[in-house]
């Protein structure tokens, strides 16, 4: 579709209803069922990559860094922070398309299922097969990995499918729609581009899955559209994320840590990015010495002028994050930072210490580079701290104390945990990623990105002997010793009875 | 609804306790749960027969039988559920260990179904005791009799601190799914379960929907010469045999070729005189219908004029009795009622067919259904089946016992509902699968961390690639 036409079609209910019984078409014929379908689309997602990574990391730096960074070259980009995130989020997409191409044949294969001797004789298993069509509804802070990595998963299950990329990272989102359909089946596989009026026509339509990521106040909305349909969600949202620091750990790799899962992590602006620490009264003031030092070898004496350090996304996030800053009983707890430029949307990196739990910032997600520590008596007090809120996507400890460890996996509920690091178990394709309760619903990456978008179907095959009266009709008392027997398999009774023994 | 704050409040203490994550406790419960079913048989039997007409072999092969093996069953595999699975590692990531372990999701609500009054309302519960929630149990109010033998003795055998039953008709839902769960699993119609997802996402709860749908059964007679005695029966018993077709996974229609259709609604016939006797009316096996409301949506179906024609067998009915008599019909029209709604009752619609493989292309076009049974040898006519169509699941020769398979999903897909159940799979429903990463302090990988640089770049991409040879050609300065 051309510019010009965009324009003047406007992308309203009919549009959405013409475009899912499309791909309803499509699904109907079959041709995404087919393995080597799949496959070809998993190898041209990463040719997509190989052949516009430059095209990406533009995108993604236009959406996310300075504007007048624009029409800086390729190569001087190579040192910046935004293109630490084009390698991550192309690597990571790269590795999911791999691991799909290299594991697809096994997902698909029938998972052979037991029978008992209730059904004998008898053969069961579980099919993998795809939902039908899908809508994955994405979002502006990782706005290429977020897009596509449920792609792929929509992709290796065999569904037709529309990806709505977030209206907030424009740039991305326009390069999502130039280049999907230059390398990928353009009939099974759409783009709709737009903000609420296109979100909200796309889910007044029925589709068999709706992957979203973002926040929970539209995850409700998206919820509450499926429901008119009955249809089943994967709801990728955020949270409070902590981080437990405990006393006698390397504070220095700790820190470091911690700050490359803050600041490195697109400012703050990741849902799995820590939120806030708790630690004890007499280490947190070395831990704020620490994490001073380590950002300053970091980001260098003035963080607003480092390129390393993403911006925040638009002025409405700056004005919010800032009205979190100069509330009364928050604005003289910061101990380190708190710099602004509104003119180029930065803020620098800042740290609060002991800010009242009722104080906003503790009340919502910060999604920044704002980093309040609060304090408590024992180290133990925190498992309360966390659960008296919402549960996060990600929880995070740092100790060597083994039985702080088993207490931690034990009493906080979180999508997923990680120790003595930050945000590394997302990158693990044997783990779910997913969040609990607040911080969402549903799980991916890896196999888990497969069963998100497939439907395990039961089947069991019969034959024709083994057919016992006592199935069926007019009942009798006595059949229900031998019922009752076969039912918990109990051979002897069975075998008692039939004999008339019993 | 008085008090429902602070009965939620209690299990939400409880829960906090940890009181209700121990394998002791569950334990406990389940066997709880055993000793209930054994010493209440004769009055939920009595129960049953009350609701809805019920008779006892029915009445355990259905619900006391289901219960008992299902909770043998979770108490005898719990704590192997319990323990966290080992995820693999990629060196990179060296040292260190990944796990996945199941934790329970807090406090659930469970609504129940009135067709199953004891198993639809027990089974789910014998799950979320196992992946070790605490529990609100809400039976349907359209099976009066076992909603209250529920209330009045589950807390007799299980913890009254973890787990609470609570009756009442709409109002009590409205008011129930008002509040903050942390999973809903609902059992029952279409209509229902879009009102229980709506308000569940006002506080994003996952649902379980267990919905119905219009189940087909496919016959192959020309594959199937020789065995259709035992395949009558087997429809018959998927039809009437299973609460008077009052069931999610009884047969709803049947497709059947043209030449094969009388002989087949004969044999029926025949069969449901071996089951029911001359006189249906007084057997003792034939379930009543539930009540008023849909013994007159049952006779709606039947008054559309092209539909009371299309009769073929049976039709009358005992309003004093709530009887309808097991009914087939021959090619109603398929834009009526009866063919476009779930039946949920005693009638049959035969619809016949040119060539049977038609009947994909019949059922795909039509609301992905929550089972689909095929009496077929034809192995390709085998494979089409399970590959264009789509429903909860497929069971080939013989009907409903996909319920009693342990090893097997129950759930459906589409219109049929989302979530799975039975086995293990009921643990996993009522579980959040917690991802969980353990590393060391050393060693340190220095390119993880800014100020970033054209070196740490490519050690980045190579350690996403897994690529380790590249890697130590970086760090050695041989590869630029």
């Amino acid at each position: 579709m051309s510019t010009e036409e965009e324009n003047q079609t406007v992308f309203d209910v009919a549009a959405a209803s013409m475009l899912t019984e499309e791909l309803r078409d499509v699904f109907a014929s079959g041709k995404t069922r087919s393995y080597e379908w799949r496959i070809s689309q998993l190898k041209s997602v990463i040719k997509m990559c190989d052949e516009h990574e430059e095209d990406i990391a533009d995108a993604l730096h236009q959406d996310l860094s300075k504007p007048k960074l624009e029409s800086i070259v390729y190569e001087v980009l190579v040192s910046s922070e935004v293109d630490w995130w084009y390698v991550v989020q192309i690597s990571m997409l790269k590795n999911s398309c791999a691991l799909a191409i290299k594991e697809l044949k096994q997902w698909m294969m029938p998972e052979k299922a037991k029978t008992s001797l209730l059904t004998f004789p008898s053969s069961a298993e579980i099919v993998s097969e795809p939902l039908g069509v899908v809508l994955i509804i994405s979002a502006w802070n990782y706005p290429f990995l977020l897009s596509l990595d449920p792609l792929v998963g929509a992709i290796s299950a065999g569904n037709t499918m529309v990806l709505k990329p977030s209206e907030l990272s424009p740039a991305t989102s326009s390069l999502l729609a130039k280049l999907l359909p230059e390398y990928l089946d353009v009939s099974s596989i759409k783009v709709v581009e737009g903000a609420v009026s296109e979100t909200s026509a796309l889910l007044e339509q029925k589709w068999d899955k709706i992957f979203y990521t973002g926040n929970g106040r539209v995850g409700r909305i998206v919820m509450a559209a499926a429901a008119k349909h009955l249809t089943p969600v994967v709801l990728e949202l955020g949270g409070k994320s902590p981080v437990v620091v405990d006393s006698g750990i390397d504070l220095q790799i700790a820190t470091r840590r911690i700050i490359v899962g803050k600041w490195g992590c697109n400012n703050g602006q990741a849902c799995i990015s820590p939120d806030y620490i708790i630690t004890t009264k007499d280490y947190a003031d070395k831990l704020v010495d620490s994490l001073k030092k380590e950002l300053e070898t970091f980001y260098g004496e003035n963080p607003l002028e480092s390129k390393d350090i993403s911006r925040i996304v638009n002025s409405n996030h700056f004005s919010r994050l800032t009205k979190l800053l100069d509330e009364d009983k928050v604005s003289g707890k910061i101990v380190y930072g708190g710099e602004r430029d509104e003119a180029n949307l930065k803020i620098a990196p800042t740290i609060l210490l002991d800010v009242p739990r009722d104080s906003l910032i503790m009340k919502e997600e910060i999604f920044g580079p704002l980093l309040p520590i609060l304090i408590v008596s024992e180290i133990e007090d925190s498992w309360d701290v966390i659960n008296s809120g919402t549960k996060p996507l990600a929880a995070y400890l740092f100790t060597n104390n083994k039985k702080l460890k088993e207490q931690f996996v034990m009493s906080v509920s979180a999508g997923g945990v990680a120790i003595n690091d930050i945000a590394m178990h997302l990158a693990i394709h044997t783990l779910p990623f997913g969040g609990v309760g607040e911080s969402g619903t549903g799980s991916y990456h890896g196999k888990f990105s497969f069963d998100a978008f497939s439907h395990k179907k039961s089947v069991l095959y019969r034959s024709f002997t083994g057919d016992a009266a006592l199935r069926y009709p007019p009942y009798t008392l006595g059949k229900i010793r031998l019922m009752k027997a076969l039912m918990t398999s109990n051979l002897w009774t069975i075998l008692r009875t039939l004999l008339g023994l019993s | 609804m008085e008090g429902l704050e602070g009965t939620l409040a209690e299990l939400r203490d409880t829960f906090k306790s940890g009181r209700t994550r121990s394998v002791a406790w569950r334990k406990s419960q389940l066997r709880g749960m055993i000793e209930f079913v054994q010493d209440n048989e004769e009055r939920i039997f009595q129960a049953l027969d009350q609701d809805v007409g019920k008779h006892p072999v029915e009445a355990y092969r259905d619900e006391v039988g289901v219960v008992a093996k299902s909770a043998k069953l979770s108490l005898s595999c719990v704590e192997k559920w319990m323990a966290p699975k080992k995820g693999d590692l990629p060196l990179v990531f060296f040292p260190a260990s990944a796990q996945v372990m199941p934790e329970p999701f807090g406090v659930v609500l469970i609504m129940g179904s009135w067709n199953f009054p004891i198993s639809l309302t027990l089974d789910p519960l014998i799950a979320a005791i196992s992946a070790g929630n605490a529990v609100v149990l809400k039976p349907s109010e359209l099976s009066p009799t076992c909603s209250s033998f529920l209330a009045e003795n589950i807390p007799k055998y299980l913890d009254p601190k973890s787990i609470k039953v609570i009756e009442g008709g709409i109002d009590v839902c409205e008011q129930l799914l008002q509040q903050k769960w942390d999973k809903i699993f609902f059992t029952g119609s279409q209509r229902v379960g879009r009102i229980v997802m709506t308000a569940a996402a006002q506080h994003l709860t996952p649902v379980t929907l267990e919905l119905g749908g219009k189940c087909p059964a496919i016959m192959d007679s020309s594959s199937n010469p020789t065995n259709m005695k035992v395949i009558a029966k087997r429809i018959a018993g998927a039809k009437w045999g299973s609460c008077s077709g009052q069931a999610c996974i009884a047969i709803d229609y049947l497709l059947v070729e043209e030449r094969f259709a009388s002989d087949l609604i004969d044999l029926l016939a025949k069969t449901i005189k071996q089951f029911y006797g001359e006189n249906p009316r007084e057997s003792t096996s034939l379930c009543k219908i539930v009540n008023k409301n849909n013994f007159k949506r049952l006779l709606d179906l039947l008054k559309d004029p092209l539909v009371e024609a299309s009769v073929a067998y049976g039709g009358s009915v005992d309003e004093e009795k709530m009887y309808i008599e097991p009914t087939i019909l021959l090619n109603p029209p398929l834009d009526s009622q009866i063919m476009t709604e779930e039946i949920f009752g005693p009638l049959l619609p035969v619809i016949t067919l040119d060539d049977i493989y038609e009947s994909i292309d019949f059922i795909s076009s039509r609301p992905k259904p929550l089972a689909i049974y095929a009496f077929t040898r034809d192995e390709k006519f085998k494979k089409q089946i399970l590959s264009r169509t789509s429903s909860g699941s497929v069971t080939f020769n013989d009907t409903l016992l996909q319920f009693l398979c342990d090893s097997l999903p129950f759930g459906g897909v589409g219109q049929s509902g989302f979530g799975r159940y039975h086995g293990k799979y009921s643990f996993d429903t009522f579980s959040h699968e917690k991802a969980i990463l353990q590393r060391g302090f050393f060693p340190e990988l220095e390119p993880r961390y800014p100020p970033w640089n054209s070196f740490k770049l490519h050690f980045i991409k190579l350690a996403y690639a897994f690529n380790y040879i590249g890697l130590i050609l970086l760090l050695l300065g041989l590869k630029k």
